[in-house]
């Protein structure tokens, strides 16, 4: 089993570690096996040890220990310029000397192609990312997006068959950066090369990616496609850094078959799947999406029912914020769609919550 | 500016318009007297204490007045001669009258000086009638040839002629190695005569070479300054800016002992057996002393312009070209040099006019063949005191200067606006 796994894997990481001043490790023990034509996301807060795994990738790092393998190969000991792979920079690393052609030229010149087959080959990728008529244009005539799309045709022209993309879309402001989250999904599926893309957006990494590793302290938090990982994280962390999430703390009382109980501090008693705990009496964190929680829950939907306080409302035109007090926690957030039925949702009002423990996971105190 | 009334309306009335610009024009006229208000204090400092100065000693080049002013009868009356024959008698009794009054009131021998730039023996013929002139009765012609027999040398008289004019063209003529011969020919001096163009070509050169070695040491290094942490980059800065903070002789003499015959580099060599005792190098005292020296005082001239365009080029261009498929030889050459190319020029330019225009390290370890044209220049201004030459050879030096740096900011300056972001 695991032996056809390495022979399916792309790339892959094996046990590698990476340390920039001998004491402390930045990547501990890194494993992915990335398979052919995969959109893989590494996501995590800055200092996570992400950028540096897509370094050693490109070759700019070299590993302290353990082996990265493209395509099978062994590339520790190859030089950049060697693992032909395609690379997006944070600020697009566009020559400034050079026009938008002559940019994505470079890499077929260096590769000794003809002149005519380069100038055919330029034209497609500037027709790909739609700036037919910018080729004799320098990189500072252009905008920011334009810059971008530049950036990632010259990462293709040359047809690797892997892209690596660093915070791409991260100097684009909020619109342009959707519309090109979808451009580059577009790309990739278009042309089916693999991609290892790093950001710290997580609604980045969600849109885009066939399966994300979210990094924290140099180890992969979960590894797991996006609804996976929002729907069931396996660990506080993850919970907490992949979209709103309700946090209430207590020790395990019981559990069994997977499903436990848990004593939050104000005495209430709470029903949840067991994920990630330590055992009888330690302490263990609930976490709950804001959107799975109801209002004035029918009767037998649900099998942890409380009481909350309201303290905020805010209106956010299709749905509601609604902060409570419930078992002691102020900000408890509830998600309520805008219907005529909660219009009566009064600031110091009460009101009976409740929901599913199968919505509900214990996992390790954060 | 004036943001409510534009955006108020979409489309101005041509009144409007009219008010527009007349308020705009106010408020930026108020705005160019403030700033001439700020620069004004160092805008005098200069023009009194440099620009003037300088525009009175490049004037000098060409200025003229000793003939004319201390012997004004003698350029009166060679005004309408014809250069063919002797002058008539009353030439020469106005010569007389100048020589004499000159005696009295010790400006001949201003003349003197001057006449003899022009023609050798000329100080003597002067100085020598001066001396008797105020003793002699008319008519003067026989007795004045009789007194220096130069007076009978047509060319004598056509050089005080020629000179007598207000301005003169003779600094430049003699600061480019020529003389005017007396039928007012000018030609290129013998060859074992000329001095100022083999030095002002050995000027060139040896900055050309000392830019260059400057280039080729600071290049490394400022790449590596540019490259590194800035706490590792600010300590070897210092290293850098070190000899900054030392005088100048300082460091000239400290180089003296190192490349002396006597010197500790001899005596290392001559200790380890590569040299013999009687063959010591001869580093310092000649043009290799000089460039050596220069190279040395000048090379933080050459890193620091290149260390702060290079600090701008971000680390990400090359691996960008690394990750392209580039060796490390072909990203540096195409991507990372044409963009510290602006640091390139500026640090050579830099280096270049201050070596051209350089004198006290030559005189101090040039030897014969290690002397600058500022040597010389220096030469005319203190010990020959021929001003109006050193002005020349000034002139000379500053023209070829400024057109060089003309050449540089027609060619570079574009080019840097292009390839800078």
């Amino acid at each position: 089993m695991e032996n056809s796994a390495s022979n399916e894997a792309f790339v892959r990481f094996d046990g590698v570690q990476k340390s920039y001043d001998g004491k402390i490790l930045v990547v501990k023990d890194l494993n992915i096996d990335i398979p052919r034509g995969e959109f893989l996301t590494m996501l995590g807060p800055s200092g996570s040890g992400k950028t540096t795994s897509l370094m050693m990738l490109a070759g700019f790092e070299t590993a302290t220990h353990g082996d990265i393998y493209l395509d099978g190969q062994a590339i520790n000991n190859v030089a950049p310029h060697k693992r032909g792979i395609g690379m997006v920079f944070q600020n697009y690393a566009l020559f400034p000397h050079m026009t938008v052609a002559e940019n994505l030229a470079f890499p077929l010149q260096v590769r000794k192609m003809g002149k005519s087959d380069i100038e055919t080959r330029v034209n497609r990728a500037l027709d790909m990312v739609e700036l037919g008529s910018f080729g004799d244009r320098r990189p500072a005539q252009l905008s920011g997006g334009q810059q971008q799309r530049v950036a990632v045709a010259r990462a293709l022209v040359f047809e690797p068959e892997l892209i690596l993309m660093d915070e791409p879309l991260g100097a684009l402001d909020k619109n342009l950066r959707e519309q090109m989250q979808y451009e580059i999904k577009h790309i990739h599926e278009r042309l089916g090369v693999t991609v290892v893309y790093v950001t710290h957006d997580q609604s980045e990494a969600l849109t885009m990616s066939n399966r994300i590793a979210v990094f924290n302290d140099g180890v992969i938090q979960q590894l797991a496609p996006p609804s996976e990982l929002y729907e069931k994280p396996i660990n506080s962390f993850v919970a907490q850094f992949i979209g709103e999430n309700n946090k209430l703390s207590g020790t395990l009382q019981s559990t069994q078959d997977g499903v436990c109980k848990i004593r939050l501090s104000t005495g209430e008693e709470v029903t949840a799947l067991d994920i990630n705990t330590d055992g009888i009496g330690k302490e263990s964190t609930l976490s709950l999406r804001p959107e799975r929680v109801f209002l004035d829950p029918v009767e037998g939907q649900c099998d942890n029912i409380f009481k909350g306080k309201v303290e905020e409302v805010i209106y956010l035109g299709d749905h509601k914020r609604v902060r409570m007090n419930v078992c002691g926690h102020k900000d408890f957030i509830v998600k309520v769609a805008n219907s005529t039925d909660n219009k009566g949702l009064q600031v110091g009002g009460t009101s009976a919550i409740g929901w599913s423990s199968k919505d509900c996971r214990a996992l390790n105190p954060a | 500016m004036m943001a409510n009334t534009v955006e108020a309306e979409g489309q101005l009335t041509p009144e409007e318009q009219k008010r527009l610009t007349a308020d705009m024009h106010r408020s930026l006229r108020r705005k160019k007297i403030g700033a001439l208000f700020l620069v004004a204090p160092l805008l005098i400092f200069i023009m009194v204490t440099f620009v003037a100065p300088i525009a009175s000693m490049l004037y000098r080049s060409i200025d003229n007045p000793q003939v004319l002013e201390y012997m004004p009868n003698t350029s009166a009356a060679l005004a309408d001669w014809d250069g063919n024959e002797l002058p008539d008698e009353a030439t020469f009794a106005a010569l007389v009258t100048d020589l004499a009054e000159g005696r009295k009131n010790y400006t001949i021998g201003k003349v003197a000086t001057r006449l003899n730039y022009e023609k050798s023996q000329m100080r003597s013929l002067i100085m020598g009638t001066a001396r008797k002139a105020g003793k002699l009765k008319p008519p003067y012609k026989d007795q004045v040839i009789k007194i220096k027999a130069g007076w009978s040398d047509i060319d004598n008289w056509k050089v005080i002629k020629r000179e007598s004019k207000s301005l003169t063209a003779s600094y430049y003529i003699a600061a480019f190695d020529m003389e005017t011969t007396p039928d007012g020919e000018i030609k290129m001096l013998p060859e074992k005569e000329r001095v100022y163009l083999a030095m002002l070509w050995r000027t060139i050169w040896m900055s050309v070479l000392i830019t260059l070695l400057t280039l080729i040491l600071g290049y490394p290094v400022s790449y590596l300054l540019a490259s590194l942490p800035m706490g590792i980059a600010n300590t070897l800065m210092i290293l850098v800016l070190l000899p900054f903070w030392t005088s100048l002789l300082v460091r000239t003499s400290s180089w003296i002992a190192l490349l002396q015959g006597q010197g500790v580099i001899n005596d290392v060599l001559v200790w380890f057996g590569l040299v013999n005792d009687e063959s010591r190098l001869s580093m310092i005292y000649n043009a290799t002393g000089t460039v050596i020296t220069m190279t040395h005082i000048l090379l933080p001239f050459m890193i620091l312009p290149l260390y702060s365009v290079m600090k701008t080029v971000p680390p990400s261009y090359m691996r960008a070209a690394r990750s392209l498929g580039a060796t490390p030889f072909t990203a540096f050459y195409r991507v990372y040099l044409p963009q510290s190319v602006p640091g390139v020029s500026a640090g050579a330019i830099l280096v270049f006019i201050l070596a051209i225009g350089y004198y006290i390290t030559p005189a101090l370890v040039g030897g014969q063949s290690g002397q600058f044209i500022g040597n010389m220049i220096a030469y005319h201004m203190q010990k020959s005191l021929n001003w109006g030459l050193a002005a020349a050879l000034g002139v000379i030096l500053l023209v070829f200067v400024m057109g060089l740096y003309a050449l540089y900011s027609r060619f570079v300056g574009n080019n840097n606006q292009m390839s800078l972001r």
